[in-house]
């Protein structure tokens, strides 16, 4: 299809209209109430939490709901949660930049953000965790790499560093748009981050060599660091967890949830910032089909792991199994199946209902199965060890619940102060698309197949 | 090299649980009072396990005395990510209470459970006070710790046969739950030694040990109760 010069015309004339994305740079320079008001509702939520942190480093790791042989619970599944999200970002805007997806260019900055935020939250329920946080340095003086969790160290800081640079480099050319616009203190801060940034041909081709590089680079990292999280389980032999899919499917359940988690935040951006203009339904319909796909994907290898276990039968795996099906954890497993697979499954493979107020739901849903999985992934195997001890029900306590709540207030809160920091919207990588690549994509279609002229020149 | 080893008789055992109080009188092993019982939070560096077999009218249960299996393999020793937990040379596998950072991963790891947790700070009664074994640590709140064989007994028999000028002989060093055994059911001592009588026993048409199939290698050794 060749696109029509008139409609090209139209297009940069409706460009024109909206003042050269004049509304990307408003929530930067100017703060409404309402960022105050949220801003302190979660800010005492991160003050409660908080509080709570501060009882269980005063008083031990009795004050959660933890016993034996329920050693792990809420802050891991947090932890294995956190770090699923993270793949949102990078993960999915590295391969759709790779992939030349156009459609990208709006949506690739809030998934990169919610990566680099969400990661601290991943590592920082492992340090919650610690019954001696004052002593996590001897991870570094005594570290053995023996251990899966040293591994998990290695990786997610690898990612963190990654996934970092991945997200300042393409953010370096909207730092230097926003220096040339404030004055004052926030002048000196953009003109530092934007290291002397003017746009030029070389800068510009050494950017985006660098971004392609980091592009590549983050993928098997991100792959990797799900793959490590999952083997923190797997390399032990107790029964569910002793398995060689957790590693591809924690990967798989870690992208769907991040596509979730960025859906999610998609819809809140465009609503508060007023982007409908630039985050459109086409990106909603698109990003649900990629959570369709991961959603199936999911269900597959979920179901490759009940049946291989349902089916051999060893009685330590059964009694897993069975705290799930019809035990106690059956309504968390219910719950999950529900919100993982049916709900958005039912929602996502319809054209009709696979509009924006359809993917959040699905997403919200989604977000909500994916912990519950994580969640029937560490406790059962731990409720049901193989030697016959008593074993108590795992009921995670308040501070455990008020740690939850804080992680996410608090990752909101950063989320939100970043929106009034830089552009959650990449800037010049829409202009780009207006300039650049609108010309590009024709002629690369030209590439794909036969046309006319061509045919005609040749002969 | 010395390798020890336990060997647990289930015909000589009475399930008296002797061991199970001389472990935690000699471990300074805090009491568990009925709240941390209900949490399920009670340590037991040894105790008993019920193993309930058939169905009612035909019911039976069996109790076997429980310590850490010392593992020759030990998957907890794999999988601590600063070393706190050990295997030493003689196959003990201890915990550096010092060192540990709490991550529970050994706690998670160790196919018996034997590894526990100090959820808070250790609680005595007033009376035992006065009466904590001064040779044992008294672990902080926030690590984890477990059976050690009563290895500080080991130190100091070391020292012992040495101010003697003499070797270490069978029954220089004994955990205080073999020691207590009222029925002798329980026999303690190196493994590779021929005339050592655990040697012979751990190779009894009655031997088995818990969970053997894992490739633990565990180093204590169950003797089959007769009919």
């Amino acid at each position: 299809m060749v696109i029509d010069p008139k409609v090209i015309e139209a297009e940069r004339e409706l460009v024109a209209k909206i003042d050269q994305d004049e509304i990307l740079f408003k929530p930067i320079l100017s703060t409404g109430k309402g960022f105050y008001l949220v801003a302190a509702a979660l800010l005492t939520i991160v003050v409660l939490a908080a509080y709570a942190y501060l009882a269980q480093f005063r008083y031990g790791l009795g004050v959660t709901g933890l016993n034996t042989p329920t050693y792990w619970g809420v802050y891991i599944t947090n932890f294995v949660f956190f770090i699923g999200i993270s793949h949102a970002g990078t993960l999915i805007s590295a391969i759709l930049r790779i992939a030349r997806a156009e459609w990208r260019r709006s949506i690739t900055r809030s998934a990169e953000v919610i990566t680099v935020l969400v990661l601290f939250f991943g590592a920082g329920n492992i340090i919650i965790d610690l019954g001696r946080p004052d002593r996590l340095l001897n991870v570094i003086y005594y570290g053995r790499f023996q251990s899966p969790l040293l591994w998990d160290v290695v990786s997610i800081t690898t990612y963190l560093t990654a996934s970092s640079i991945y997200l300042y480099l393409p953010l370096i050319p909207d730092i230097a748009l926003l220096r040339d616009r404030v004055k004052g203190i926030r002048h000196w801060f953009y003109k530092v981050l934007a290291l002397g940034w003017r746009g030029t041909e070389r800068q510009i081709h050494w950017l985006e060599i660098a971004i392609a590089i980091m592009a590549i680079l983050v993928i098997p990292i991100a792959v990797s660091v799900h793959t490590v999280v999952s083997y923190v389980f797997a390399m032990t032999i107790q029964p569910m967890w002793h398995s060689a899919i957790f590693g591809p499917y924690f990967v798989v359940g870690a992208i769907f949830s991040g596509i979730a988690a960025i859906i999610i935040a998609m819809a809140i951006i465009r609503r508060v910032y007023h982007l409908e203009d630039y985050l459109r339904p086409v990106h909603f319909d698109y990003l649900g089909v990629l959570l369709l796909v991961m959603c199936c994907l999911w269900f597959y290898f979920t179901s490759c792991e009940y049946l291989t276990v349902f089916y051999g039968a060893e009685p330590v795996h059964l009694a897993v199994f069975y705290s799930k099906i019809t035990g106690h954890y059956a309504p968390y497993f219910y719950a999950m199946l529900a919100t993982c697979f049916v709900i958005p499954f039912a929602i996502l493979a319809n054209g009709k209902t696979r509009n924006v107020t359809g993917c959040v739901i699905a997403s919200i849903a989604v977000t909500i199965g994916m912990w519950l999985e994580r969640f029937t992934i560490v406790v059962p195997t731990l409720v049901n060890p193989r030697l016959p001890y008593e074993r108590g029900i795992y009921m995670p306590s308040w501070v455990e619940w008020f740690i939850f709540a804080g992680c996410f207030a608090f990752f909101t809160l950063l989320y939100m102060l970043f929106t009034k920091l830089f552009p959650i919207v990449s800037i010049w990588e829409i202009r780009e698309g207006r300039e650049k690549s609108l010309a590009e994509v024709e002629e690369r279609l030209r590439t794909y197949l036969p046309f006319k002229e061509e045919v005609s020149s040749k002969k | 090299m010395v390798r020890w080893g336990m060997v647990i008789d289930l015909d000589k055992c009475t399930a008296c649980q002797a061991c199970v109080v001389a472990c935690q009188v000699e471990n300074n092993v805090p009491p568990a009072d009925p709240t941390i019982d209900a949490q399920y939070r009670a340590i037991h560096w040894l105790r008993l396990l019920e193993y309930r077999e058939g169905e009612y009218p035909h019911v039976r249960t069996r109790l076997i005395p429980r310590p850490c299996m010392h593992c020759d393999k030990p998957p907890c020793v794999k999988v601590c990510p600063v070393g706190a937990t050990n295997i030493g040379s003689e196959g003990i596998v201890d915990q550096i209470y010092g060192r540990c950072i709490g991550c529970r991963y050994c706690t998670t790891a160790c196919p018996y459970t034997v590894k526990y947790m100090n959820w808070y700070r250790p609680r005595w009664p007033e009376e035992m006070k006065k009466a904590f074994n001064p040779d044992v640590t008294i672990r902080p709140k926030g690590v984890v710790e477990k059976c050690t064989f009563c290895s500080h007994r080991l130190i100091k028999a070391r020292e012992r046969v040495r101010a003697e000028a003499r070797e270490l002989g069978p029954g220089d060093y004994i955990p205080a739950c073999v020691e207590t055994c009222p029925s002798n059911a329980m026999y303690f001592g190196d493994l590779e030694n021929p005339n050592g009588t655990v040697f012979q026993l751990a190779r009894s048409h009655r031997a088995f040990k818990l969970l053997e199939d894992l490739g633990t290698e565990p180093k204590v050794i169950y003797l089959s109760e007769g009919e």
